[in-house]
């Protein structure tokens, strides 16, 4: 009955009244939100919206104070290491050990997803993130964009049919940017469901077929692509970053 | 069951392998005890009277230290790049991160206590074969690192990280530690195994108690 509701032939996520506080203060309050597969999402919002909040309840890192979020018909709350195979997560942080090279930070990985044949899909990730001669060098002496491609390869190791993207810009210059969204672009197969934080209007609307505002915990507004009118969106954004009042 | 172990074995392996590259904290670890252990040896003048009154507690002293400072270094390296939270989004139920982490303390500690019990031995003109002694510090030191693996990662979260381990954490391993002088005391003074039964016992409940109550509870300190 509960995953006749939550289809997961539509739906990639769906969440219902997601709510998380921390003591008295409340990060999200009752998200309601639905994506179909394949279907990309941009989340903004000023810092402190609760965009990372929502991040890590949908990946299961954190726990929700109430409702629920249902990935591929699976219930976060119910099932959260079954949820965790479909799951790819990029955040500004990269999740790699510094001290280890780059083949064995993905060979750990692949190992506690279970992959088999994990060798050749190491060298798969590898060379679609354009870092084959670095294979073997320490993660600790790449370039943070480089680190950043890394993460990338770790978060798509297992294949992962929804990718969380966490503002996977911070902190890299220009020239990184530009090279690790190639590297997602070409990633991105359109089967993929993404759901990405960012401040970047233009590359974040640029991505989206819906958009989402957050702004202290709550959906402020929500539109899909065709709805959108970038100036007039500017305006929105920039009424609720309070760079416009 | 199979997939089960190859995890905890990924995560034990990676912890040995960063370990073996850096040196960082086998160095200071071996140092520390190495300096307790000579400098007690110094203060106290090794001969039949004083060596079964001083040397147990000398030698757990030394292990208990140089454990606490292994400990606060077993989650901290999970902090940099937000590693645990990429631990925590593989698809592994929490007690599995626990399990892991536990083996790499658990063997590391084992180590060094193979490398100074020797030399303490020897100072102290002890013989240095000692089975009875060899088990004590196993059924030990298992104690310490399970509840050590626990606290580590609820240290891991606060910023006095290094004072708070030892606060949190020694209260509670005293049960372990006085079972582990007494037994030691026994073994030194060559009593029979009948005499020392009842502190091996102390010891076994509480290896069990704590690496039970720890994997349970091992989730709720990781969690938000």
């Amino acid at each position: 009955m509960d995953e006749k509701r939550h289809s997961p032939l539509v739906w990639a996520i769906e969440a219902r009244g997601l709510t998380k506080s921390f003591g008295s203060h409340r990060a999200l309050s009752g998200i309601d939100l639905k994506v179909r597969k394949g279907d990309h999402l941009t989340i903004f919002g000023p810092n402190g919206a609760g965009k990372t909040t929502l991040i890590k309840l949908l990946s299961t890192l954190s726990k929700p104070s109430g409702g629920s979020a249902w990935l591929d018909g699976a219930d976060i709350r119910k099932v959260p290491e079954q949820i965790r195979y479909k799951l790819g997560v990029v955040s500004h942080s990269t999740f790699l050990y510094t001290n280890l090279t780059v083949s064995e930070n993905l060979r750990f990985y692949g190992r506690m997803y279970g992959l088999s044949n994990l060798e050749h899909r190491i060298k798969e990730v590898i060379s679609q993130v354009q870092l084959e001669s670095r294979l073997h060098d320490r993660v600790g002496t790449l370039s943070r964009g480089m680190q950043q491609r890394v993460a990338i390869a770790r978060a798509v190791l297992h294949n992962p049919s929804i990718m969380l993207l966490d503002e996977p810009e911070t902190g890299l210059d220009p020239q990184a940017t530009v090279m690790m969204r190639d590297v997602l672009d070409a990633l991105d197969s359109g089967e993929r469901t993404v759901v990405m934080t960012t401040h970047n209007l233009e590359r974040g609307i640029e991505l989206a077929d819906q958009v989402v505002i957050l702004h202290e915990g709550r959906i402020a507004y929500q539109a899909s692509k065709q709805e959108i009118d970038a100036a007039r969106f500017k305006e929105i954004y920039d009424r609720y970053t309070g760079l416009r009042t | 069951m199979k997939e089960l172990f190859t995890r905890i074995f990924a995560i034990f392996w990676k912890d040995i392998l960063s370990e073996l590259r850096t040196k960082e904290i086998a160095t200071s670890v071996l140092v520390f005890a190495l300096l307790v252990v000579v400098i007690f040896n110094f203060a106290f003048e090794a001969g039949a009277d004083t060596t079964g009154l001083v040397a147990p507690g000398i030698l757990w002293v030394a292990f208990t230290f140089a454990g606490v400072l292994g400990l606060n270094h077993t989650f901290a390296s999970e902090k940099e790049n937000s590693c645990l939270e990429g631990l925590m989004l593989c698809p592994v139920e929490r007690h599995v991160i626990y399990w892991g982490k536990l083996v790499g303390s658990f063997t590391f500690m084992l180590v060094v206590e193979a490398i100074i019990t020797p030399i303490f031995l020897a100072l102290f003109n002890l013989p240095i074969f000692m089975p009875r002694l060899a088990l004590i510090i196993v059924l030990t030191t298992l104690g310490f690192a399970s509840v050590g693996t626990l606290f580590s990662a609820l240290a891991a979260n606060t910023k006095a990280r290094d004072i708070m381990l030892p606060i949190l954490f020694l209260p509670i391993v005293v049960p372990i530690i006085i079972a582990a002088v007494e037994a030691t005391g026994l073994v030194m003074d060559d009593k029979s195994w009948g005499e020392m039964s009842t502190w091996l016992q102390v010891l076994i409940a509480f290896d069990v108690i704590f690496l039970v109550a720890s994997a349970f509870v091992f989730e709720f300190v990781v969690e938000e």
